[in-house]
């Protein structure tokens, strides 16, 4: 629950940049009712948005903790329905085609979990209650080596210009490169929800995140597409290897209720942060 | 950029009164609305026992409770968070909601053309509240006074009492003015310069 009452510290800092240096008058009062929301959904121990999005977790396993895999699924499983009976986690959840609410925010392959592996002695699990208004703006585009990173730079542009106000910017405008089709979306969904601050392993991709992230800014959409600096955090780069005749590249959002949290396992206990 | 204290309803000369960047702050009830209760009403033959007639529209699902129901809490519903919807994807249901009486849509992220003829042709006005800022958003909301098509919860119609909700940005009015057209509009007139300066050939 804590996912979705309180910011990460790297958003707020975000925050905090963005109104320093916005320049329009309406941008910068727009920002201001963020910030002060911010400060209500912790003052009043509130839902800072009320989407509380599609459940998502990433859980990292580390060497050495020994885990039943089916347990642990079926637990984050029982949890998610446990805050949304008990707890504040709307259920937004429903069958794709039939659309039917079960209103325990599960459903067929929901929570989406994600497993991987690190070399620390630990468990994590990282939620991140991801908001429809910046998941609907997603998009993949296989695009042909002949275009080269010219079609990927457009690419990105194109996207923030068509998602406008929709996404609730400012956003963590988060871009694939590279993979299958699959994995490029995949690596979008990474670098969207990655804390700001954090930069991409590859040094071309570190330095696509750079020029973006300028350029995106340049184009005057603006907090809640209402105009000015502010249209982004950061844009956030993460990048695979593709096929010889593959040039693809995805874009996902987060919007500017960036919120995530996680719990760390170790032998010596369990510490929550982000 | 006048700011305006309407209690609802309102009359057409009200919303006609509108323009975009005034800032009107409302009271007396609003209507939730958004996907599900909209098909069910336009698409799907279902009607509402609610009058709409110059009521204001807001495109949410809120975060509710159940509860005892109370003199504070008739329906039997505590609001948690309130907060606003993408107005987009309720685009083709603006001209069918206003010849119910709409005259105010209340939501995030703008409204396309069709919708901005409706406020033209019927009299009406989009006003932007800022998207992700339920926790404030729900300290303007006093009470769930009332609830219809509930079968559809949490995408119920919801009849809201408020006090001093706003203030909120006129950002579409009938007059034919949409900010979100003009930035859009702005924005993509950068987008040459913007693509040659990453050096995009």
């Amino acid at each position: 629950m804590r996912a979705l009452k309180v910011l990460p510290p790297d958003i707020k800092e975000g925050f905090a940049r963005l109104a320093a240096h916005e320049t329009d008058a309406t941008a910068k009062q727009v920002l201001g009712t963020m910030i002060t929301n911010i400060r209500v959904a912790e003052d009043t121990a509130n839902l800072l948005c009320q989407d509380t999005g599609i459940p998502i977790y990433n859980v990292v396993i580390g060497r050495g903790v020994e885990i039943a895999g089916t347990e642990l699924k079926d637990a984050i499983r029982r949890g998610c329905e446990r805050a949304t009976r008990e707890h504040s986690l709307r259920s937004s959840v429903v069958h794709p085609i039939t659309r039917k609410n079960n209103q325990t925010s599960c459903g067929p392959g929901v929570p989406d979990i994600h497993f991987d592996f690190c070399d620390d002695e630990r468990l994590v699990i990282e939620m991140i209650p991801k908001g429809s208004g910046s998941e609907n703006n997603s998009w993949l585009k296989m695009a042909i080596p002949a275009d080269g990173v010219d079609a990927i730079k457009t690419f990105v542009i194109d996207c923030v210009l068509d998602a406008g106000g929709k996404t609730c910017p400012p956003t963590i405008v988060g871009v694939g490169v590279g993979g299958s089709s699959d994995l490029c979306m995949a690596l979008a969904k990474h670098a969207a929800t990655r804390p700001l601050g954090t930069r991409c392993a590859d040094p071309e991709g570190a330095a696509l995140e750079e020029s973006l992230t300028e350029a995106v800014n340049g184009l005057g959409v603006g907090p809640q597409g209402l105009g000015g600096d502010s249209t982004a955090f950061a844009v956030h780069v993460e990048i695979a290897a593709t096929h010889i005749t593959m040039n693809p590249v995805a874009v996902n959002m987060q919007c500017h209720s960036a919120r995530r949290a996680s719990a760390t396992f170790t032998r010596s206990g369990v510490e929550y942060g982000f | 950029m006048a700011h305006h204290t309407f209690t609802l309803p309102i009359t057409d000369a009200q919303a006609r009164s509108l323009h975009v960047n005034d800032t009107v702050t409302l009271e007396g009830t609003l209507f939730g609305v958004r996907d599900s209760n909209l098909i069910a009403l336009f698409d799907r033959g279902r009607t509402t026992r609610f009058d709409l007639a110059g009521q204001a529209a807001l495109h949410t699902a809120p975060n509710v409770k159940k509860v005892a129901p109370s003199a504070r809490h008739p329906t039997g519903y505590a609001p948690v968070c309130v907060g606003t919807t993408t107005s987009a994807r309720m685009e083709r249901f603006t001209r069918p909601l206003m010849q119910l009486g709409v005259r105010l849509i209340i939501g995030k992220g703008g409204l396309g053309a069709p919708s901005a003829a409706a406020f033209a042709e019927l009299g009406g006005a989009y006003l932007a509240v800022i998207g992700g800022t339920a926790a404030l958003e729900t300290t303007w909301i006093e009470a769930i006074e009332d609830v219809d098509l509930d079968d559809l919860n949490p995408e119920s119609i919801w009849k809201f009492r408020v006090k001093g909700f706003g203030p909120l940005l006129v950002a579409m009015d009938s007059h034919g003015a949409s900010l979100y057209e003009a930035i859009d509009r702005e924005a993509r007139g950068r987008r040459a310069n913007v693509l040659a300066r990453l050096g995009v050939k």
